[in-house]
């Protein structure tokens, strides 16, 4: 695979698995915010993708693979760049890129960490077992009470900084990461690729908006057990 | 106007280099940055000290061959400029410079300011031609090429393959120079014949060669004193997904 140890291919690599790991995002947020609709709302939905079975195994060793090749590659292709520049400037002005651009190999590693544990929460119910779905009763209708699992979590400071943190990061990440997809394919020009960047940077807003909305409106008391 | 240079000083490649402080006196503000330097080299000479070695060649803004970094910015502060048509003006009296070579691992240090940019010659070699049988003159107009693509391919071929993109670059990549000859030829009817090798050859060499991989900062576009546009990236990435099935 000659694509995999070219500079561009490895780069499209990132960009592709970057487009599904975002739009993932999109789709996980959109399911999320089933919760504001009550425990009716997340409970249902949480219900309705396991009862997907074995397709729900499938689409998680995907994203695994996504995830998998999007952080190698992105460890490998940083180490190279590194290496390009054995010796660093004594003074280097950046006037072009950004914060966002210059941080991601260390806020994917952070979104890597807060994957991990946010898997251990609310996927395998390691770190608070007693607020997860297997320590709670079920809800009027008999489903697991994710809704009432989100509520009670969220309640602690401490794990609602931790969400609010990661999605900071995430913002960063996504800042500069959209619009640099675009360019890598090939569909930016001399006029769109500075409306891309605003569009990035407005998209990367959003989604950081979206999902700190949940812990923030749960903080709140806007939504409550 | 006098200013405080703090300049690079290597003996050479292997030797171990640290920043040097010079005075520069009695600086015309009409002087260029290179006359600037000679100026500084010839009270060095007469004091009995090795000048400091820098490239330049036309002193006109078109070979390429001038540039440093001069406080963090390659060719220093002035847009689209060279170092050698940069002019003392854009500095203040009193002010304090910093000269430091191209750094990257593809170009090894000289002396001083002086890099190899040979890694580039090989990145050009690699794919940065087209094959013409060579015959008698054609006529003319025989191939028709429509001005937007010739402009196109012209704004691509104003690189002057100075190294400042590589310089500027936090991952010390060539691309924008790999892109903009790439973006040239395949532009062109006599070009598209082998831009499916061209584009896997130079980005492959470039690797080779110790450049690191484009991540889009864009930093080469705000330094090339010639505004080369990353679009030609844009550009060099289609011509590759093009060539993936080839």
């Amino acid at each position: 695979m000659q694509m995999l140890q070219n500079s561009v291919g490895r780069k499209l690599v990132m960009a592709m698995t970057g487009l599904f790991l975002f739009l993932f995002v999109i789709v996980h947020l959109l399911g999320n915010s089933s919760v504001f609709i009550g425990a009716d709302g997340i409970n249902s939905y949480a219900e309705h993708l396991h009862a997907l079975g074995p397709i729900v195994w499938i689409f998680r060793l995907v994203m695994l693979g996504l995830f998998g090749v999007h952080i190698f590659f992105g460890i490998q292709l940083t180490l190279e760049n590194r290496a390009a520049r054995a010796i660093e400037y004594n003074e280097k002005k950046n006037p072009r890129t950004s914060f966002g651009a210059m941080t991601m190999i260390y806020t994917g590693l952070i979104l890597l960490a807060f994957l991990v544990y946010h898997l251990l929460h609310f996927t395998m119910h390691v770190t608070n077992p007693e607020i997860s779905v297997g320590a709670l009763a079920p809800d009027a209708l008999g489903r697991a009470d994710v809704f009432t699992m989100m509520v009670l979590s969220f309640q602690k400071i401490f794990i609602s900084l931790v969400y609010v943190g990661a999605m900071v990061t995430l913002l960063l990440h996504l800042s500069h990461g959209i619009q640099s997809l675009f360019q890598t394919v090939g569909w930016l020009g001399a006029e769109t690729l500075p409306v891309m960047e605003k569009i990035g940077r407005a998209a990367a807003v959003v989604i950081f908006a979206g999902f700190i909305s949940i812990p923030v409106s749960i903080l709140l008391g806007l939504i409550n057990v | 106007m006098n200013l405080t240079l703090y300049v690079w000083r290597q003996n050479g490649p292997e030797g171990q280099g640290k920043l040097e402080q010079y005075e520069a006196k009695n600086v015309s503000p009409d002087s260029s940055f290179l006359e600037m330097l000679d100026e500084v080299n010839q009270e060095l000479i007469e004091t009995g000290i090795d000048p400091i070695e820098f490239d330049n060649d036309c002193r006109e803004g078109i070979c390429g061959t001038c540039g440093c970094v001069i406080n963090g910015r390659p060719h220093g502060p002035q847009e689209e400029t060279t170092a050698c048509q940069l002019h003392m003006r854009q500095f203040k009296d009193g002010d304090s410079l910093t000269l430091e070579p191209w750094r990257a691992t593809a170009f090894p240090i000289v002396k001083d300011l002086v890099v190899d940019r040979s890694a580039m010659d090989r990145i050009i070699e690699s794919g940065g031609y087209t094959s013409a049988y060579t015959g008698q003159v054609g006529e003319a107009n025989q191939t028709l090429i429509p001005k937007p693509l010739a402009e196109y391919a012209m704004d691509a071929a104003a690189c002057i393959g100075c190294g400042a993109c590589v310089a500027a670059c936090p991952n010390g990549s060539a691309m924008l120079f790999t892109s903009a000859k790439v973006a040239q030829l395949a532009s062109l009817p006599q070009g598209k014949v082998e831009a499916a090798e061209r584009v896997k050859a130079m980005t492959a060499t470039a690797i080779a060669n110790g450049f690191g991989n484009c991540s889009n900062h864009y930093e080469c576009e705000a330094a090339c004193p010639k505004g080369v546009s990353v679009k030609f990236i844009a550009k060099l990435n289609r011509e590759y997904i093009k060539a993936l099935p080839k």
